[in-house]
C-alpha cells in the first residue's frame, strides 16, 4: 500500500483484496467480549473533520480505538478553524503535535491531496471524504459489503443511481469496483451526471426501470441539495418517481439483490421507507463493516514500519 | 510460525519425515490426554499457518481414543507481535476461536516450532482479550532452542539442537506437499524467514 489513501484509484487491486481480507479478520472482533488490539499503541490518529458528519468521524474513531490509537478529534466548529485559521496552519499544528496519521474530511475537493503532498506533515493522510471528489474508505466498505454477501466482485453488476454529479461515493465506487472486476452502471438524469464521465470506468443511462432487474447490487445516492444551487430537476416529487427505489421497483429487483445506501439518507426522495427497512436493504450493516474496514486501513498505513521521510 | 515457503538454494537435510511426524503427533496427543486426565474442557488452538493443521491432527488422534470430538481452533498473533513495528504491516491470518469459548477450559496452543519463544508470548498475550482459560499448555513439533524468553513446552515432537545460522523448515501435507522436517544450513543462501520463532 501507498502511504496515504486519497483515492480509490490509488489502491491495485491486490492491496484492495489486502484490505478487504484484513477487514474480514478485524470484522470478528466485533463479537469478542474486549474489542481491542493493541496493532496502534502509541500511535497518534488526528480526526481532521472541516464538514459535518457522523457516520465517518465516529467510525474513524471507533477503528483507532479499538487498535489502541490515541485519537484526537479536531472539527470545523469549535476550533479556531472557524477563526478563519487556514489548512496549512492547522497542519503544522497538527505535526508539532505529532500526529502518525490525519484524516481529513474537507469541502474543498483536493485539500487531502494538498494535506499529503505539501510537506506540511510527515503523518499519513487517509481522505474521509474531500467536497464531491473522493471517499476512498466509503468504497471500500461498499465493497467490502457486497462480498461478504455476494463473494467474489468478478462480473458482478453494479447500479449506482442518484446524484451522481455531487457524490464522492459515486466517484470512489466507480474506481474501486471496476478495480476488482465489477461492472458499474450509473443511473442519473443527465443533468446530475458528471462532465467527464464518459473518461470513467463505467456505463450510464438515464433508465432506471432497465437497469436494476439485472443488477446484483442497487445503491442509492442522496440528492445532496446543500450542494445544489440551480434546477437540477423539476420538482423532488419527479425525481421521485423516476430514480427512487420504491416497493414497486425493488419487486423488480433479483432474489439476491442487495440495497445500499451511504447514508444519511432522505426517505421518500431516493428511497422509500419500506425499501430502506426491507431484508434487502443492508444499510445497517454497511455502518457495522464500516469499523472494520477503517480499521484495517489504519493498521495497514500505521501498524508497520514507518517509511522513513520518503513519499509513497 | 510464518512458515513461509522459502525459495531453495538446497534441499536441505530431512530431520523427520512423514512417519516420523505421524508417530510424534500420536505421542503429543497421548502426552495431553494423560496430562489432562482426559479430553474434558480441552480446546486445542493452532498457531498459523503450519500450527493450525498440527492442532487438526491431534484432534483427530484424540477424538479416535476418546470418542468425542475436541473444539480446535486458529489464533493468529500477527498484533500482538514485539517485531510489528520493524517490518511492513502484514497481513493477518485467520482466527477463530470454538464457540464454547476458552473460559475456564484448558487451552493448548500448538505451533510447528518453538524457536526464540517470541510467538509464544504474542499468544499468551492475544488468548488475554479472548477469555481466562483455566491453563495455557503449549505443544510444538520440533524445539530447536535459542529461547529468548522463560518459555518452555509442555509437549514436544522433537527436540532439534541447531545452530543459529541453520533454518529450520516444516511442511504438511495439505498447506505444502509432503510432511517433512528439514533443516537448511549455513552453505544456504536463501533470505533466512521468520518461520522458526
Amino acid at each position: 500500500m501507498k502511504r496515504h489513501l486519497l483515492s480509490a484509484a490509488d489502491l491495485s487491486r491486490d492491496d484492495a483484496e489486502l484490505v478487504l481480507s484484513t477487514a474480514a479478520e478485524l470484522r470478528s472482533l466485533a463479537d469478542r467480549p474486549i474489542k481491542k488490539l493493541p496493532a496502534l499503541r502509541g500511535r497518534t490518529v488526528v480526526n481532521l473533520f472541516f464538514e459535518d458528519s457522523t457516520r465517518t468521524r465516529i467510525s474513524f474513531e471507533a477503528a483507532a480505538k479499538r487498535l489502541s490509537a490515541d485519537v484526537i478529534n479536531f472539527s470545523a466548529k469549535g476550533s479556531s478553524l472557524s477563526k478563519g485559521e487556514s489548512l496549512k496552519d492547522t497542519a503544522l499544528t497538527l505535526e508539532a503535535m505529532g500526529a502518525d496519521a490525519v484524516v481529513v474530511r474537507h469541502g474543498a475537493s483536493g485539500a487531502p491531496h494538498r494535506l499529503a503532498h505539501s510537506g506540511w506533515v510527515r503523518s499519513s493522510v487517509v481522505n474521509a471524504g474531500d467536497g464531491t471528489h473522493e471517499h476512498p474508505t466509503q468504497a471500500l466498505l461498499d465493497a467490502f459489503t457486497m462480498t461478504r454477501h455476494l463473494g467474489s466482485l468478478d462480473g458482478r453488476r453494479v447500479a449506482i443511481v442518484g446524484d451522481v454529479l455531487h457524490s464522492r461515493v459515486a466517484r470512489s465506487n466507480a474506481l474501486l469496483l471496476a478495480t476488482l472486476g465489477a461492472e458499474v452502471t450509473l443511473v442519473a438524469p443527465p443533468t446530475l451526471l458528471p462532465v467527464g464521465v464518459d473518461s470513467w470506468p463505467v456505463e450510464t443511462s438515464y433508465d432506471l426501470d432497465a437497469v436494476i432487474p439485472k443488477a446484483d447490487v442497487v445503491m442509492m445516492l442522496r440528492v445532496q441539495r446543500e450542494r445544489m444551487n440551480g434546477g437540477f430537476f423539476p420538482t423532488p416529487r419527479e425525481y421521485s418517481r423516476r430514480y427512487g427505489l420504491d416497493g414497486r421497483r425493488m419487486a423488480t429487483l433479483q432474489d439476491h439483490t442487495i440495497v445500499m445506501h451511504p447514508g444519511p439518507m432522505v426517505r421518500g426522495m431516493e428511497i422509500s421507507a419500506d425499501v430502506a427497512d426491507s431484508d434487502r436493504s443492508v444499510i445497517v450493516e454497511q455502518v457495522t463493516n464500516g469499523v472494520a474496514v477503517r480499521m484495517a486501513v489504519l493498521y495497514l498505513l500505521l501498524g508497520g514500519a514507518q517509511p522513513v521521510g520518503g513519499d509513497e | 510460525m510464518c512458515a513461509q515457503p522459502a525459495p531453495e538454494a538446497t534441499p536441505g537435510r530431512v530431520v523427520l519425515d512423514a512417519r516420523d511426524i505421524a508417530r510424534a503427533l500420536t505421542r503429543i496427543s497421548h502426552e495431553i490426554l494423560e496430562r489432562n486426565k482426559g479430553a474434558g474442557d480441552l480446546v486445542l488452538l493452532g498457531i498459523p499457518s503450519r500450527g493450525v493443521p498440527l492442532a487438526e491432527r491431534i484432534a483427530e488422534r484424540i477424538t479416535s481414543v476418546e470418542g468425542y470430538d475436541v473444539p480446535t481452533g486458529s489464533l493468529d498473533v500477527t498484533m500482538y507481535r514485539d517485531d510489528l513495528r520493524l517490518k511492513p504491516a502484514r497481513a493477518l491470518l485467520h482466527t477463530e476461536i470454538p464457540e464454547s469459548g476458552i473460559d475456564g477450559r484448558t487451552v493448548v496452543l500448538v505451533d510447528d516450532v518453538l524457536f526464540s519463544g517470541r510467538t509464544i508470548r504474542a499468544a499468551l498475550d492475544a488468548l488475554n482479550d479472548i477469555g481466562r482459560p483455566r491453563a495455557v499448555r503449549l505443544a510444538v513439533l520440533v524445539d530447536r532452542g535459542h529461547r529468548e524468553l522463560p518459555i518452555r513446552a509442555d509437549f514436544v515432537g522433537k527436540n532439534l539442537p541447531t545452530s543459529l545460522v541453520e533454518r529450520v523448515r516444516v511442511t504438511l501435507a495439505g498447506v505444502d506437499e509432503v510432511d517433512a522436517v528439514t533443516i537448511h544450513g549455513e552453505g544456504d543462501t536463501s533470505e533466512p524467514t521468520g518461520e522458526a520463532s
